[in-house]
């Protein structure tokens, strides 16, 4: 069993020079434990500091103070930790049309992180390697998989490609930044079901990143409600959307839409300018 | 009640390359005055080429091949849409058919003022407004959206995403008109301030009467705010009816498995989740290839996306 624990994490940016400088504290104080074969969510509105979170999870960027470790040993800056730190953690980005390069064919964005790792040496061990995280994402046959580039593939399969990569390097921690919203509905689902079941098969351990709280609420096994840096609230994912206790999380679910209360804006609207009039 | 605004009549748009993509085929539609109409579908469905049609915004390679749009004015006869050409469709545009863009955030000039893009509406369209007139209406229009009239001098990048919408919407309302088209004006936009801009537009449409056409693929938004739902798939309008009826009893299985596409945020914890049982359910009913980015120059049918995963998770 292992753990990915974050303690009081502070991350603040610089902002302006000279006399105009100030500082911007993007994260406040963020504590959470992420174990193996569960999945915590982290919700919030743009700008609330979520994606900040994910960044320096990810060691993307260095915490201003705080501590990331892993399977309880603290995660130190230096090159060597770091990339042993990246064999464990990996990250997921938002926008699969960005996050992979438009020259390269499949294989060859999971071929080098597998190379860079040490994963496989040898060219049939890395085409192996490669048709294997293929099929652990559903993209089969995975001979025509490797052979595409980018532009070949819809969004969803651009997704499963960038989930892939981040497994080569056997990682079993992945920081899902908004891994769906750029997808079209009806594909959502299926990239969700996928992170879902390496989570449940695989033991992989998930922070997903969203501000979409129904799937939060459904692929989650602990929701952290983010507000200006801050977790405001935290709990199993069910309490924390079905009996929200803090005011924002209440109101982050009252602006959800929600199929079942289908024509509740324009009866509240009506109902609001008719107590106008009268 | 329910008096016809616009109608388009086995409309069918093409894109004119090589291989030619019928992206709107023999679509009919009835928009009825001051009616909220969600019209839902995926990438590539051709809601956006549709909505295209209407206002006569088509760019070569897209061509109306056959069909009609008539506008039904609200003084004076009808309008063939399709017909209009030179001076009559410069005066019809945004008088009496406005639009917000998709990527409304990024459709603002960068380098004028907020004020002169409203400017530019009025002086074009009413040239008999004086210079006083026209900064009144300008102050009058944000402040109907909400935005604080001061912002009159304010440029695009000085302004947040949800004001820029807001000054979006501000624009389309300037010369009254009868129909505003809102191509998925709020889907870059979080779900707090999301829901301020759908309510000033529920607001705004009570007070004005004008009908709208509401594009977009978030399937629970429409169901709040719509009178009537059309859904849309491979460029053809597959179910219409009220919202009501569409969530409680929808007809087509493109439907169903749109609307199964969204969890529930209070319900019960469906079948599918987690476990992928319903959505394997869902997957076998859909048309083939209907997930795929149809739009013209995309990629080939996604197989791998729903059904292979589905079917992984369905015996999990």
């Amino acid at each position: 069993m292992g753990t990915l624990e974050v303690r009081n994490l502070v991350k603040e940016f610089r902002l302006g020079h000279g006399l105009r400088r100030s500082r911007l504290r993007a994260v406040d104080d963020v504590s959470f434990t992420l174990e193996a074969g569960k999945t915590v969510a982290l919700v919030g509105e743009s700008g609330s500091g979520k994606s900040t979170v994910a960044r320096t999870l990810a060691r993307l960027e260095t915490p201003t103070s705080g501590e990331i470790m892993l399977d309880g040993r603290s995660v130190s800056g230096s090159r060597s930790a770091l990339r042993a730190y990246r064999h464990d953690v990996q990250m997921v980005f938002q926008d699969p049309f960005a996050s992979l390069n438009p020259f390269h064919t499949v294989a060859h964005h999971l071929e080098r992180p597998l190379q860079l790792h040490g994963v496989a040496r040898g060219r049939d061990a890395v085409a192996e390697h490669t048709r294997a995280l293929l099929e652990r994402v559903s993209l089969t046959p995975a001979e025509v998989y490797a052979a595409k580039r980018p532009h070949e593939m819809s969004g969803g399969q651009r997704q499963r490609v960038a989930i892939a990569r981040a497994l080569a390097p056997g990682a079993r921690f992945l920081v899902a930044d908004e891994p769906v919203s750029m997808l079209d509905v009806s594909i959502r689902l299926g990239v969700l079901n996928l992170l879902a079941r390496l989570q449940r098969e695989e033991n992989l351990g998930v922070l997903y990143i969203t501000h979409d709280l129904a799937t939060a609420r459904h692929f989650s096994d602990e929701i952290l409600v983010m507000y200006r840096g801050e977790v405001v609230e935290r709990g199993p994912s069910d309490q924390v959307i079905l009996d929200p206790q803090h005011d924002y999380t209440k109101t982050l679910l009252a602006a959800a839409p929600d199929p079942a209360r289908h024509g509740r804006l324009r009866d509240e609207v009506r109902a609001e300018l008719a107590g106008e009039r009268a | 009640m329910t008096v016809p605004v616009l109608s388009a009549k086995g409309v069918s748009i093409e894109y004119r390359t090589t291989p030619v993509v019928r992206a709107v085929r023999d679509v009919s539609l009835t928009l009825h005055r001051g009616e909220i109409l969600g019209l839902a579908g995926e990438s590539g469905c051709g809601k956006t080429t549709f909505a295209y049609g209407l206002t006569r915004l088509l760019k070569s390679p897209a061509v109306l091949t056959s069909g009609e749009v008539l506008f039904h004015d609200r003084v004076g006869g009808d309008v063939d849409v399709a017909a209009l050409d030179g001076e009559a469709l410069r005066a019809f545009r945004w008088d009496k058919v406005s639009m917000v863009f998709q990527g409304a955030m990024n459709s603002l000039n960068p380098v004028i003022t907020v004020r002169a893009q409203i400017d530019d509406v009025l002086t074009t369209h009413r040239p008999g407004m004086s210079r006083a007139e026209r900064a009144g209406r300008a102050a009058e229009l944000l402040g109907l959206v909400g935005v604080d009239p001061a912002r009159l001098d304010s440029y695009a990048h000085q302004l947040s995403g949800g004001m820029r919408q807001r000054v979006m919407i501000a624009m389309a309302l300037a010369l009254n008109p009868q129909v505003m088209i809102m191509d998925e004006p709020t889907t870059a936009l979080d779900v707090v301030v999301q829901r301020g801009i759908l309510r000033e537009i529920m607001r705004l449409r009570e007070q004005f009467g004008f009908a709208v056409v509401f594009i977009t693929h978030d399937l629970p938004l429409l169901l709040e705010i719509s009178d009537r739902i059309a859904v849309m798939l491979e460029g053809e309008i597959v179910e219409l009816d009220t919202a009501e009826n569409i969530y409680e009893r929808p007809q087509h299985a493109y439907t169903r498995r749109l609307l199964e596409s969204f969890p529930s945020l209070v319900g019960e914890r469906g079948g599918f989740v987690r476990s992928g049982a319903a959505a394997g359910e869902s997957g076998t009913g859909h048309a083939p290839g209907s997930d795929a980015d149809a739009g013209p120059g995309a990629a080939p049918a996604d197989s791998a996306d729903s059904a292979a995963d589905t079917t992984i998770e369905g015996t999990a």
